[in-house]
């Protein structure tokens, strides 16, 4: 009797572990689907049929006559569609990872002072063309990158002084989030009005015009850093639901997990929003959500949180896109009006880990 | 073999908080650590089991020494249950004792952790509670699934922080017979924390009793648990009765 109820509960356990399986293969293929829906929308009238061809086309290197449909869909549409995706999917990542080993659900990178430290990064270069490559789009890029890893650097010294504790590493952080948001504020405070024009364009926060060797950078820092972030699942497990003495009993070394966690956050963040300008809200939802969703076993809610945080700026943008056309609403406005009450409506109704 | 600890001290800066602790203790042996707040049982516990570091002293299970040890190797020697904490995110009960496969895994649990972790929590009468969030569960159930996340580590020696700080009397009784029946039948070696001096006088084997730093008394219920002893170290008065065999401490309320 008592041996039929631990197979019971055993084979209840492996059917949760598949329908985890399936939310997450589902997610992924809603997310296909959607990306290419999406790339039919717009003001030139295109069907998925001319999608895939001008897939196919580009893959092949489109041999002699490309149309002008095919270059709307390969140089306009597509990468900004890809740029939400990886973009969406590194921030939200990025957050679960953060939130696991600081033990705290009001983290993200922005918490520490990434998106602030970029924000001064760009605005130097855009106002006082201070800074590498400076007077080039990719100078705003790549110095938006460095302070931002800084930033992190920054939390890094000083937090280390005190042991690499969560709260040493998100008070450091809000700290330093208030220093480069008075910093960036100087610099406006000073900009001529088309710089300030640019510097408040920049902190938007949107995938306009982006191209595919930009898709392709991000793609890859974000592919890299996911990877190894991926392997840290079983010990972020561990780290957010008990004290690092736990942790350390049970043959994890946190403070060493938590830097390199923190560290390969900030680079897929930082690559993200150095070219995207800042889409807050993804990295601190878009964990939320999915943990709402699939359960707080960070081996699943790791992927899922990504596919979330790419359907949440996907959609977003796409709304922005078409919602004022010709006008472009920057998606880093969409996310916080689409976002805030369906997540908020799951605050209230409290669906979490649902499998 | 057993556990052997010699000479171990700890700091905290240049604040001594241990000083120089030696015991023994056999195998299949439960030894209650007793003493008033703060006289550094918990930091006994962890400098026991290495994850503080004392500055000096040696801490031996089987004769293989603890304190250099790598990470992963001790966690499958000793394991360590803190004071009831709760999670900040929620994990199911499952998720929670399977943690305790995590030094013998690379990445995912294998067949062989579920089959462990799915007995223990048999054994802790924890299967009912198998997808719950730990944070909805008593205080005494939720001691139980870190006991049993512990045991799934498959450690010789075992070390309790105050196992039964946050339980009824019942509770308190089952818990302690829980790891008393564990003990014999795994042949453990276990050091519990507590402030209960009756109910360690009932289930455990062993009494070190800390008082100002050092061991004020080591040995039997008989040679620790005496009025005279209980009067130095917690200052106050008691009588000393047997119960069915066990001592048992009745206090006295202070003359003032």
């Amino acid at each position: 009797m008592e041996n039929k109820k631990k197979e019971e509960i055993q084979s209840q356990y492996r059917k949760k572990k598949r329908q985890k399986y399936l939310v997450i293969l589902g997610s992924v293929l809603l997310l296909l689907f959607l990306s290419i829906f999406f790339t039919t929308l717009g003001a030139a009238d295109t069907s998925i049929g001319d999608i895939l061809k001008a897939i196919v086309h580009g893959i092949t290197l489109g041999s002699g006559n490309v149309s002008q449909k095919d270059k709307i869909i390969l140089l306009l549409r597509l990468p900004r569609v890809a740029m939400a995706v990886c973009g969406g999917f590194g921030l939200a990542i990025a957050g679960t990872a953060m939130q696991a080993v600081t033990r705290n659900p009001l983290v993200s990178p922005f918490t520490i002072g990434v998106s602030n430290a970029a924000a001064f990064g760009a605005s130097l270069t855009i106002v006082f063309g201070i800074g590498l490559f400076s007077s080039t789009q990719f100078g705003i890029v790549l110095n938006a990158f460095l302070w931002a890893i800084g930033c992190m650097m920054l939390v890094y010294l000083i937090s280390s002084k005190v042991g690499l504790n969560p709260s040493s590493i998100v008070l450091t952080g809000i700290a330093l989030n208030y220093f480069f948001s008075a910093c960036t504020s100087t610099i406006e405070f000073f900009a001529s009005e088309h710089k300030l024009a640019a510097v408040v364009q920049w902190a938007f926060g949107s995938v306009n015009g982006s191209e595919w060797k930009e898709v392709w950078t991000v793609f890859f820092v974000v592919t890299i850093c996911a990877v190894q972030l991926f392997l840290y699942t079983p010990s972020m497990n561990i780290i957010s639901t008990g004290d690092d003495e736990v942790a350390q009993s049970l043959g994890i070394q946190p403070e060493r997990v938590r830097i390199r966690v923190c560290i390969l956050a900030v680079l897929a963040t930082a690559s993200v929003i150095s070219f995207t300008g800042v889409i807050g809200f993804v990295g601190l939802a878009g964990p939320h959500i999915a943990r709402m969703i699939i359960g707080s076993d960070h081996r699943y809610l790791f992927l899922f949180s990504g596919v979330i945080g790419s359907l949440l700026i996907l959609i977003a943008d796409t709304i922005g896109r078409l919602i004022l056309a010709p006008v472009i609403v920057p998606v880093g406005i969409v996310i916080s009006f689409l976002g805030v009450p369906i997540f908020i409506n799951l605050i209230l109704s409290q669906k979490r880990g649902r499998i | 073999m057993g556990f052997e600890v010699e000479n171990l001290s700890f700091r905290y800066g240049s604040h001594l908080i241990l000083d120089r602790i030696s015991f023994q203790l056999e195998k299949g042996k439960i030894l209650a650590l007793l003493g008033p707040n703060g006289t550094g049982k918990t930091t006994l516990l962890k400098a026991l089991s290495g994850i503080l570091r004392p500055f000096e002293g040696t801490s031996k299970m089987d004769g293989a020494e603890l304190l250099k040890m790598d990470l992963k190797k001790k966690a499958r020697i000793v394991a360590y249950v803190p004071q009831n904490t709760n999670s900040t995110f929620p994990v199911r009960v499952v998720d929670a004792v399977m943690m305790g496969r995590k030094p013998f895994q690379r990445f995912a649990p294998t067949k062989e952790d579920e089959t462990v972790a799915f007995e223990i929590m048999e054994k802790l009468e924890l299967s009912e509670y198998a997808f719950q969030d730990i944070n909805e569960l008593s205080g005494g159930e939720r001691q139980r699934v870190f006991i049993a996340r512990a045991l799934c580590q498959q450690p010789s020696l075992l070390l309790l922080d105050e196992p039964t700080s946050s339980m009824d009397l019942k509770n308190q009784l089952r818990t302690m017979s829980m790891v008393q029946n564990l003990t014999k039948e795994q042949n453990l070696t276990v050091i519990v924390s507590i402030h209960d001096i009756n109910l360690a006088a009932m289930y455990c084997d062993q009494f070190l009793m800390l008082h100002q730093k050092k061991i004020c008394a080591l040995g039997t219920a008989q040679e620790v648990l005496t009025q005279q002893k209980i009067y130095e170290v917690y200052g106050v008065d008691t009588k000393i009765e047997s119960i069915d065999g066990y001592r048992h401490m009745i206090l006295r309320k202070p003359i003032s």
